[in-house]
Order: C-alpha cells, then sequence, then structure tokens
C-alpha cells in the first residue's frame, strides 16, 4: 500500500477519545462520531496490509490518534527488542500519532513473549536499566514518549524506591512524560493497601500528557484482602471517577482515554463512557476560567 | 547486576508459564506469606489472553471440539510453544501441526487441517496489499505468457487435506447442526487469499494444489502444468488460469 500523503498536524484535543476496537470500524467511519481521538494499541497494527490499516487509514483521515505500545518491555532487565522499536517506527511514520506511550512493566524474556504487562522492583539499578530503554525508545522514535504507571499485584522483596518516586526520576533524567491511569492508581492502592489520594498528591502532575480511565474486577487473596484486577472488561468504577475528578484539580485539562479491551461493548455504551468524562473535563475547564476571571 | 536481573526476570518467566512452579522467591511476603494468590493473577493474565487469542483466531477448531477440550489443548500448546514475538499477529502458525501430534485430538482426524484453513485465512486478512493481475495484462503478455512465471497475490496459499475439509469448516461456521449433512467422498484442496477486503476460501479443481505450488516456487506457466499434470493426469491448464484469474490470485509477472 502507497504512503498517504502526510496527514499533517493533528494534535490531541484535551477532551476525551476511545480505545480503537475492530468491532466500532463502522461505527465510527459511519456514524462520524463527536469524539475528539482515538488511541491503538501498536501491535495490532502490525500486519502488512488488510482491514485494519484500510480502516486505521481512513479513521486517521478524520480523527487524531494517539499510539500506544504494549510489547516494547521497557521494564525488562535485558535489551530492548530493536526489530520491534523499528516496527513502531516505521508505523508512527506511517500514522503520524500525536501522542506514543508505553509502560513501566516488561513483557518479554529471553526469546518468550508473554503478553502480559508484568512488574519489575524499584530499585537504583532498574531506575538505570529503564532510563536507558527510554533513552534508545526517544531516540529512535525521535519523539516524547508517554510513560504508564502500572497495576501490579505483587511486590519485590528487593524494591527501595516508592513508584512515583521513581516515576519523577525517570521524567527527570530522561524528559519524558508520564501517561496517569488514575484506575492503575486505585487498583494498586487497594493492592497494597496504600491510599490513592497519597499516591496521587505525590504524582508529578506537570508531566502528565495524558490519562487513562478503565474498568477493574474485584477478587480477593488467601486472607481475603482485596485484590483488584485490571482487567478493562466494563465500566469505570464510580470511585476512580471520583479519583479523576480529583486529579483534574491538579492537571486541569488532559487528553483522557477510556480503555475497553475485554467483552468490549457496543459503540453507544462506550461512547458515553467517554462523554462522561468530557463531562468532567468541560467542568474542569469551566471552575479553570472561573478562577482565572477572580484572579484577574 | 544485570545478570541478577536477567536471573529473576527468568525465575519469573518460569514460574508463569509452569503451573507447578513455586511462586518466585524474589517477591516480598504478606505478613509472612507467600504471596501465592496473587502471583496466579499473572499466571492467568498470561494463559487465559493467548488462549483466549487462539479461540478467536480459530473458531471452527473450537467448535469442533467444544470449547472446554480447545481450551485444554491451547493450554498445552501455549506452555510448550509460548509467543516469541510481541507481534501477537504471528502467534500459533505451527498451532495446526500441534494439533495433528495431539494423541487427544487424534478422533477427529481433519481438525488440524480445519485450523490450517482458518491459519490461512487469518493470514491472508493481515498480508500485504496487491492489485491482482489484470485480464489485459494478462492478454498482453500473448505466446509468451507461458515462459512467463508468474507472482502469487502475497495473501494467497493452498491447503490439501484428504478430507473434505472446506465443506467441513463451512458447515461448522455456519453452524447448521440440524441439517442433514451429505459430506462429499475424498479430499478437497483450498485456496485461501484476499484479492480486496474479503478473505475467500476456493475449492481447488484436480492437480490446482501442485499447479500453484509449483507457481509460489517460480515455475513458468508452461513448467507448472507439467508438474500439475504429472500428479493428476486430466489437469486443464486453461480452467485452472481462467480460475485463477477470476479469483484474483496472480498479481503479476516476475
Amino acid at each position: 500500500m502507497s504512503r498517504p500523503a502526510s496527514l499533517g498536524e493533528s494534535p490531541i484535543p484535551r477532551t476525551s477519545g476511545v480505545g480503537l476496537k475492530p468491532e466500532h470500524y463502522r461505527d465510527i467511519l459511519d456514524g462520524a462520531p463527536d469524539i475528539g481521538w482515538f488511541e491503538i494499541h501498536a501491535e495490532n497494527y502490525m500486519g502488512a496490509g488488510g482491514p485494519p490499516h484500510a480502516y486505521l487509514t481512513a479513521i486517521r483521515e478524520r480523527y487524531p490518534i494517539s499510539l500506544h505500545g504494549v510489547g516494547l518491555s521497557i521494564g525488562g532487565a535485558g535489551p530492548l527488542d530493536a526489530g520491534h522499536l523499528t516496527r513502531l517506527r516505521v508505523l508512527a511514520d506511517r500514522y503520524e500519532p500525536a501522542l506514543f506511550s508505553e509502560h513501566l512493566a516488561w513483557s518479554s524474556h529471553d526469546t518468550v513473549y508473554l503478553n502480559d504487562l508484568l512488574p519489575l522492583p524499584y530499585t537504583d539499578e532498574t531506575l538505570a536499566r529503564v532510563c536507558e530503554h527510554i533513552d534508545q525508545v526517544q531516540n529512535t522514535m525521535k519523539r516524547q514518549m508517554l510513560l504508564e504507571n502500572p497495576s501490579t499485584y505483587i511486590a519485590y522483596a528487593e524494591t527501595t524506591m516508592r513508584e512515583v518516586d521513581f516515576l519523577r526520576e525517570i521524567v527527570r533524567r530522561t524528559g519524558c512524560g508520564l501517561l496517569l491511569d488514575v484506575n492503575n492508581v486505585f487498583v494498586q492502592a487497594a493492592n497494597h493497601g496504600f491510599g490513592a489520594d497519597d499516591y496521587l498528591d505525590d504524582f508529578p502532575m506537570e508531566h502528565v500528557g495524558e490519562i487513562h480511565l478503565g474498568g477493574h474486577a474485584d477478587d480477593s487473596d488467601e486472607d481475603g484482602s482485596p485484590l483488584l484486577i485490571d482487567d478493562h472488561g466494563r465500566e469505570v468504577a464510580d470511585p476512580v471517577w471520583t479519583l479523576y475528578a480529583r486529579t483534574l484539580g491538579r492537571t486541569g485539562a488532559v487528553p483522557t482515554l477510556i480503555e475497553w479491551d475485554n467483552d468490549v461493548p457496543d459503540w453507544p455504551t462506550l461512547f458515553a463512557e467517554a462523554k462522561r468524562a468530557d463531562r468532567l473535563l468541560a467542568a474542569q475547564a469551566a471552575t479553570a476560567h472561573a478562577e482565572r476571571v477572580v484572579a484577574t | 547486576m544485570t545478570s541478577d536481573g536477567l536471573q529473576r526476570e527468568g525465575a519469573f518467566a518460569h514460574a508463569i508459564l509452569d503451573a507447578d512452579a513455586a511462586v518466585p522467591a524474589a517477591l516480598a511476603h504478606r505478613d509472612g506469606r507467600v504471596p501465592a494468590r496473587r502471583f496466579a493473577v499473572y499466571r492467568n493474565n498470561v494463559y487465559a489472553g493467548l488462549i483466549n487469542t487462539l479461540e478467536s483466531r480459530f473458531p471452527a477448531t473450537a467448535k469442533l471440539v467444544g470449547e472446554a477440550f480447545f481450551r485444554a489443548m491451547s493450554r498445552e500448546y501455549v506452555e510448550t510453544t509460548p509467543p516469541v514475538s510481541a507481534v501477537l499477529l504471528n502467534y500459533g502458525a505451527d498451532f495446526p501441526d500441534f494439533i495433528g501430534g495431539f494423541p487427544p485430538a487424534s478422533a477427529v482426524p481433519y481438525l488440524a487441517d480445519v485450523a490450517r484453513i482458518e491459519w490461512a485465512w487469518h493470514a491472508a486478512y493481515h498480508a500485504a496489499d496487491a492489485e491482482p493481475l489484470s485480464q489485459e495484462a494478462l492478454t498482453a503478455l500473448g505466446a509468451r505468457a507461458e515462459a512467463a512465471a508468474f507472482k502469487l497475490h502475497p495473501s494467497a496459499s493452498v491447503v490439501r487435506s484428504r478430507y473434505p475439509v472446506i465443506t467441513i469448516w463451512e458447515l461448522t461456521m455456519r453452524g447448521g447442526e440440524d441439517e442433514p449433512v451429505r459430506l462429499p467422498a475424498g479430499g478437497e484442496d483450498a485456496l485461501v487469499l484476499r484479492p480486496a477486503l474479503q478473505v475467500e476460501v476456493r475449492r481447488l479443481p484436480q492437480g490446482g494444489a501442485a499447479f500453484i505450488d509449483a507457481l509460489m516456487a517460480g515455475a513458468t506457466l508452461q513448467d507448472a502444468a507439467v508438474a500439475a499434470a504429472g500428479q493428476e493426469p486430466a489437469f486443464d491448464l486453461a480452467a485452472n488460469l481462467a480460475g485463477l484469474m477470476r479469483s484474483g490470485a496472480l498479481a503479476g509477472t516476475r
């Protein structure tokens, strides 16, 4: 397929977007919904051609997109897969995403790809390794990367740093930005027994370029302690909406993605979730405006 | 230090894939206890995610053996053949071969061939795009066509079967369990391709598979016809060539 002419500047608006799912290609192209942007999982568009690229090309001509990698294994102890990084670069050159993000996690070891976002200990050693990887990614991609805070179920005995401090130091050393997943904060807080508000109070909000909101499942462990699972398989939970509204008070309006990757709902249901985020974003913008008026 | 990191990671990866492995020693205990249930979330995520990927990629195969059997079979495949790339679109290429060598599935002898059709379908869906060779371009070759080597469409592949695999696949996908079914005697060979945006599965005439295999290997039209006639004396070059042109299976000359 020939490369389309340059798609030009399409910045992500400070409104809601949703994860692009094949189930919704036709709804989007036929219905032209009033939504700010779409996010794609990079690895789903690493085939050579066919309908995924045909639909994405048509959608990209109408909406800005954000490129979200799930397989780079930035938190891995070994070197990054240079071939995979090249595939990401080719995809970014083709679709000109306005935002690009990856995870603080690892997913590959040796030759095996485990297809999950796995946790790493937070130590001086892993910090140095992650920063090395992010430098390599940003140099290859020739753009800033947003790093997403993870949801984890276990912790490592050797961890010496708090996650927020680890993230803040990565930003300082590499110049990357942050993707704040508010649901992941909620899940982490429940799983590791800390306050989500405290985590968010310490989070370096000035570096947040995007927010994620997704659903989680409730479970418990052997002791009956809460075990929340970040499954992206349902609506965003009410307490996560509350945390989100509180977060916006510090970040101002930030592009916000609704993630719903499993048991994908019909388009109207997903669209309604996005509009719920838009109402909070609009309220935040109105408050900020009122504060500016009062201040002057 | 790095080798410590790699060891820690390797132990974690091993404990995920091997259900009998102990929880990694590097994990912090909770109130003095090993966080087994918490670690199991990762194991479940990895297996469920990959098994779901296989189930959506091989829906007829799953339907033929039922969900429980399919998921158990997939679990063994994942354990012995985990993905080697973050591009999961490539995962499952050798799943049909695994099924063919999986003793509990031997009661359904055509199962591996149905899976081959489904893998060919998936591969065609994501294959590179190309404009099929036009009738005008073929006509323009005139007498030179016989000595020309043709490129097959990048999405094209052939599945040969001793069983009526296309009919079985179609009936399974259609789900008409109540209709009386008369399966054709003998095997069916399929040409799977995507000339535009729709994947098509076509029955090949006798000798058609050998003809396409020879073309794919770079033989000229004439030599491919000879190869096909060697396997099927009644091989009809004109009819087979017309079939390939109609289905958009040729993409040009080499």
